[in-house]
């Protein structure tokens, strides 16, 4: 794909004139909303309230104690999750990192099964091994949940391989953040996949911040997508991430060209925004980003933008609005209540799931005076 | 029996278990068209395709990956290193997601998978490519380590390797490429985690694994020639998990021990072995156990120094001298 190239420059342009520069740039402008069913797009919209309000009340549980370890929130880029994994067949296969809560419940895994993990419950997802970073539900194909930077670009890769191996015709969406780009295992997962034609649809989630050193200090590119241009067959698009119906678009199209033998991988671009700290150790704003910067993003919220688009469509009424927005809050009270009552894990746990078969030599003989 | 060499018995592990079960796939650099760096997959390719041999580019921690995530999807891939010092570039992937995925998805996704490839010095090839990964994956929960000495070792272990639902970190030798040895005709399995006495003795039992076997093995003999000391020579064959109820049954008859590992000292295989005879078998030594290992340094180039930092039969000798209080 032809892109327009950027004036190379050393300064750093200011926030608004980047945000500005990012908007247009995109490859797909508004997508039509007439080659949606309106159930399509109410589930959508569903899907996004429910992660909006389950990360609302992850935040609450997190600071009342109820969720330990690190919690890193998906608020402000739900559009990104819900078009993208709406977009798949149920037998397609998703991956991503840390900031997983929203990809989980919108593959599949209950609500109840994710908070239940956040809570280090039993009836957790992954049995409250895990906890927020490692969510799996593998009857919805959901492959985690992935804590450190880049290394799950080379697995969906391999599950890519798997599905060519057996002459299968499924995908793989592997989801992760801007600063995977520069590190090493972004390249050589993208060089195998575009080698091997494997079924992969990588999606960079660009939220502009890898934790709190904005992307444009440490990335030797101005647009991350034309990373693509060094991995041949592979295609490559920008997208408004904050767009739910253009992420969706993108990643059907991309699972179209990816479906089959002669399939071909795509990377994307996704624009997109956290309107929270990198997790819930950090504030919002303050070191790396200002409290209006945050509040002009804010201004485009992924959620509004499409309900207020439904509603002028008049394919939402108010009404409808309201009650699935009620559903979700309900649903996610149910999640806590559920994760609450759930039981802890028996301290004998450590030793559950170490390995897949018995295992030769007294796992616990050298654990004395516990 | 037919009398093969240790890397032909790993061929025809790799080529059984690729015939036997589809889902097994061979992967690495050279491991295809160039017959692989060490031969070890010679002739796979054209009996299997590139899609069941497939050559890399030298990426370790990309194809390590990879390896990983097809496993995750019900493949069986055997991970090739041409050395394990080129698999440090791959240590994320085996640590942080290999070891790791089974546990904390809570039991939802396990990683069949085998990593090979030679480790420990071979001729000269100095810091960068002599060093004994041993310790580094034994030290990880969710791993097994196999580490064989012989050629009938290295096939049975290896097709048991390749069967396990669990990851596999298979630690070859070089120097052990061109070693030969009876292997049966029929189906040979050895079990992950078993011990094997590689020699009865009554005097002192000899702990070591891969090529240090051999190293054992010469001193036995100048023990018994020489200084009328039996050894009995406990090979551990898999380093974790570890058959210490083998080793506690040898020192209970010989009462002294000698325990010996290619790596260096610190923190090292041996280091275990010791702390488990202790607890395990205090009452019934009648000496402390000594070690027998590399220096605690890197690995230098040049032929004598080279010689000097390694283990040495002479030193194993030394050493059970010492604990049989004969010196």
């Amino acid at each position: 794909m032809e892109r327009v190239e950027q004036e190379v420059t050393t300064e750093r342009r200011t926030r608004e004139e980047r945000r500005a520069a990012d908007r247009r740039t995109v490859d797909r402008r508004e997508v039509d909303l007439g080659g949606y069913e309106r159930d399509q797009l109410h589930d959508m919209l569903s899907a996004m309230l429910l992660s909006r309000r389950f990360e609302e009340k992850c935040a609450q549980s997190y600071q009342m104690g109820l969720i330990g370890g690190f919690c890193h929130l998906y608020i402000g880029q739900e559009a990104v999750a819900v078009g993208g994994i709406h977009a798949l067949r149920d037998d397609d296969y998703v991956f991503t990192a840390y900031r997983d809560h929203a990809q989980a419940i919108v593959r599949g895994i209950e609500p109840r099964a994710v908070m239940a993990e956040l809570y280090g419950r039993v009836d957790g997802c992954s049995k409250g091994a895990g906890g927020s970073m490692h969510m799996f539900g593998r009857d919805v194909n959901f492959m985690g949940g992935h804590g450190i930077v880049g290394t799950h670009l080379p697995l969906a890769a391999g599950v890519g391989y798997a599905i060519r191996y057996r002459g299968g015709d499924q995908v793989v969406l592997c989801y992760f953040g801007d600063s995977v780009v520069n590190g090493g295992p972004f390249h050589e997962a993208f060089n195998m996949v575009a080698k091997w034609n494997l079924p992969v649809i990588n999606v960079v989630e660009n939220n502009s911040y890898g934790m709190g050193t904005d992307i444009e200090r440490v990335a030797a590119v101005d647009q991350l997508v034309s990373r693509a241009c060094a991995y041949e067959g592979m295609h490559s698009e920008r997208i408004d991430g904050q767009d739910v119906l253009a992420m969706h678009a993108a990643v059907a199209e991309a699972a179209e060209r990816a479906r089959g033998a002669e399939g071909r991988p795509t990377f994307i671009e996704a624009i997109t925004y956290r309107y929270l700290g990198h997790s819930m150790s950090d504030a919002a704003h303050g070191t790396y980003r200002t409290k209006e910067e945050v509040q002009a993003e804010r201004k485009n919220d992924p959620i509004a933008t499409f309900s207020d688009r439904l509603m002028e469509a008049e394919l939402l009424a108010r009404e409808e609005y309201d009650e699935i927005n009620q559903a979700a809050i309900d649903a996610v009270e149910d999640a806590a209540e559920f994760a609450e009552n759930s039981p802890h894990p028996e301290p004998s746990a450590a030793y559950d799931n170490l390995y897949a078969d018995e295992f030769r030599g007294g796992l616990d003989r050298r654990d004395a005076w516990r | 029996m037919a009398v093969i060499t240790y890397r032909e018995a790993l061929n025809r592990a790799l080529r059984e278990e690729m015939r036997r079960d589809d889902s097994v796939f061979l992967m690495g650099e050279e491991v295809g068209e160039y017959d692989g760096a060490y031969k070890v997959s010679k002739g796979l390719l054209d009996e299997f395709g590139e899609w069941r041999v497939r050559d890399t580019p030298i990426a370790e921690n990309g194809f390590a990956g990879l390896g990983i995530g097809a496993a995750m999807a019900g493949l069986r891939p055997i991970v090739e290193f041409m050395t394990w010092n080129f698999a440090l570039l791959a240590y994320d992937a085996i640590v942080n997601s290999a070891a790791k995925m089974l546990y904390m998805s809570g039991g939802q996704y396990n990683v069949p998978i085998v990593f090979r490839g030679p480790g420990g010095a071979a001729l000269q090839l100095s810091a960068q490519h002599s060093q004994v990964p041993d310790p580094w994956y034994a030290n990880i929960p969710g791993l097994k380590v196999c580490a064989p000495a012989t050629p009938a070792d290295a096939l049975g272990l290896l097709k048991s390797a390749i069967r396990d639902d669990d990851p596999v970190v298979f630690i070859e030798s070089e120097l052990l490429y061109n070693v030969k040895g009876e292997v049966p005709d029929e189906e040979h399995i050895v079990p992950i985690g078993v011990a094997d006495v590689k020699r009865e003795g009554s005097d002192v039992t000899l702990v070591c694994h891969s090529r240090m076997v051999k190293v054992c093995s010469d001193a036995a003999e100048t023990l018994a020639e020489e200084h009328e000391v039996e050894a009995e020579i406990v090979d551990l064959r898999t380093i974790r998990p570890l058959d210490i109820d083998a080793v506690i049954a040898s020192v209970k008859k010989t009462n002294r021990a000698v325990v010996v590992q290619e790596g260096s000292p610190y923190s090292g295989i041996g280091a275990q072995v010791v702390d488990d005879i202790q607890r395990e078998a205090f009452d019934y030594l009648d000496a402390p156990v000594a070690r027998v290992s590399s220096l605690d340094v890197p690995m230098h180039y040049a032929r004598p120094v080279e010689k000097h930092i390694l283990p040495s039969a002479d030193a194993v000798v030394r050493a059970a001298r010492h604990v049989c209080y004969l010196d």
